[in-house]
């Protein structure tokens, strides 16, 4: 296996992995900041380099219907949107992963509108949580260059469709290094393509069967069960993938990434390109002495509940930063999924819940801090709360 | 006895690996309207059977038959296709209870 280091930004380098990975079939609608994605991946197909179909929809919904297809039928597909353009799919999320089928979707994370913004944060994503796809986030473009190398794998063991996330301009627009395998290592990793790879394709006309049945009242409960106990095994099977991409690749993945936190009293959790601008954070204020730690969600669904548990079992405060709001009263997704997950720890951490970064606001260090700060205090009943959420970058 | 399956024994991705199956299922047991053949009007012309969307409408080559009630849905699509006006479509409710009468 050969690599070379090359500057590319999160979109050049998600498209060279799919022209490495040579998809049979890419079904996609433009919209910003996937737009270019598609275009750097568009000329692979122009000039020949890859023998992907790609198909130019009129719109999203018809981009995931046409990979349903595809991918029914045994093609290797994937496809790409952002914000308003996962939301318009979201129909046809739930029918693959019901129907089981190993499409690949990446979300370059943009905010949803009104007001419209191009910008990014989570909302896109967070419309996907509940949809039966597995979802990775990814910090940077070498991170979403390797999800999305993994995702083939993950998808076509689990037979469940894969989301792999990155930050729309912050990470898709940003130039950086980035480590790139050479095609044969890419090519053996994911393995070869071909109608039998899965256990019903559409195109054996010598076992014809049917896809997307109507299922009656005394059907529809035992076809989600299945679909419910089969992803509770996506968690074996991601940690299986991650295994065998440690040994292509020297690096080591998880569900969750640690940072500092073995003695940590307040721990900060996002999730994306933040994750930075978090460890700067925690380097600033452990350089004053305080015990303070971050972690990374990176397998958002299924979300690792145990792992994280366990990583804030010691912890006395967390400061959950959600770059989306869901507007319910509750708080932000990610801190209800992290609130779950300490529910199986012994001694509760105090958690409380920060929006930060939507629709393209810059995070800043100071920002974080002040997250840490406000957490502690609560903890320690310096200061009360009347919510359990709240917004960090507010002009008041 | 049909039997029902258990959630283990269902085909990933609840797809239907018998051909034929919906035989199996009465699916016009939900029609509300059904449509009545007039087969004074009717000329046999069979432009009904090329719309039926659920194959209900039995023909031969000169010929078409009762609806098929078992699968006729009641959609209506046959009665405002067909040129001679030769279908009505009236509510099974009615005809219900006409036939209780
Ligand atoms: S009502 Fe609809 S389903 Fe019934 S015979 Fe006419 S076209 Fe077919
Ligand atoms: S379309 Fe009308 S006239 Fe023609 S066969 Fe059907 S019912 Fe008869």
């Amino acid at each position: 296996m050969s690599t070379k280091v090359i500057a590319l930004t999160g979109n050049q380098a998600a498209a060279e992995a799919m022209r490495q990975i040579n998809f049979d079939v890419a079904a996609v609608y433009p919209i910003s900041p996937q737009t270019e994605l598609m275009g750097f991946f568009a000329e692979y197909v122009a000039n020949g380099e890859v023998d992907t179909d790609m198909v130019a929809v009129e719109g999203e919904h018809s981009a995931m219907a046409a990979c349903i297809g595809a991918a029914a039928a045994g093609a290797r597909v994937i496809t790409a949107s952002a914000g308003p353009g996962i939301a318009y799919m979201v129909e046809n999320l739930y029918i693959a992963s019901g129907m089981r089928l190993p499409i690949v979707l990446i979300d370059v994370n943009r905010a949803l509108s009104a007001p419209l913004s191009i910008h990014c944060d989570h909302g896109d994503s967070m419309l996907t949580r509940d949809s039966g796809w597995i979802s990775l986030f990814s910090e940077n473009a070498q991170e979403a260059y390797h999800n999305l190398i993994m995702s083939v794998k993950i998808a076509e063991k689990a037979m469940f469709p894969v989301i792999v996330n990155y930050d729309g301009y912050i990470v898709s627009h940003s130039i950086e290094n980035v480590e790139i395998f050479d095609d044969e290592t890419v090519r053996e990793f994911v393995g070869p393509s071909g109608i039998h790879r899965i256990p019903y394709p559409l195109l054996d006309v010598s076992k014809p069967v049917t896809y997307g049945a109507t299922a009656q009242p005394d059907y529809y409960t035992e076809c989600k069960y299945q679909q419910h106990v089969d992803f509770l095994k996506v968690y074996d099977i991601v940690r299986e993938v991650f295994n065998e991409f440690e040994s292509i690749s020297g690096k080591r993945y998880d569900f969750i990434e640690e940072y500092m936190t073995e003695d940590a009293e307040y721990i900060g959790i996002s999730m994306g390109s933040s994750f930075g601008t978090l460890k700067d954070a925690v380097n600033t204020l452990r350089a004053q002495g305080r015990k303070v730690g971050a972690i990374k969600i990176r397998l958002y669904r299924p979300f690792p509940v145990k792992e994280l548990a366990q990583a804030l079992s010691k912890a006395k405060g967390i400061a959950v930063l959600d770059r989306a709001d869901s507007f319910d009263g509750i708080g932000g997704p990610l801190f209800k999924d992290v609130c779950t997950a300490i529910l199986h720890n012994q001694n509760r951490s105090l958690v409380h819940n920060f929006i930060y970064g939507l629709g393209g606001r810059e995070i800043h260090e100071e920002e974080f801090i002040k997250a840490f700060d406000r957490v502690e205090r609560l903890e320690k009943g310096v200061e009360t709360r009347d919510n359990l959420v709240e917004y960090l970058q507010v002009r008041a | 006895m049909y039997q029902l399956k258990k959630w283990f024994e269902i085909p990933i991705g609840s797809i239907v690996s018998e051909a034929g199956s919906s035989m199996m299922n009465n699916t016009g047991s939900w029609r509300m309207l059904r449509p009545v053949l007039n087969t004074e009007k009717c000329t046999n012309c069979l432009i009904c059977w090329i719309f039926c969307p659920d194959d209900s409408i039995p023909v031969n080559r000169e010929q078409r038959f009762e609806t098929d009630f078992q699968y006729c849905k009641g959609c209506g699509i046959c009665a405002v296709e067909c040129p001679y006006d030769a279908l009505e479509m009236v509510p099974e409710m009615e005809i219900k209870l006409k036939e209780l009468e």
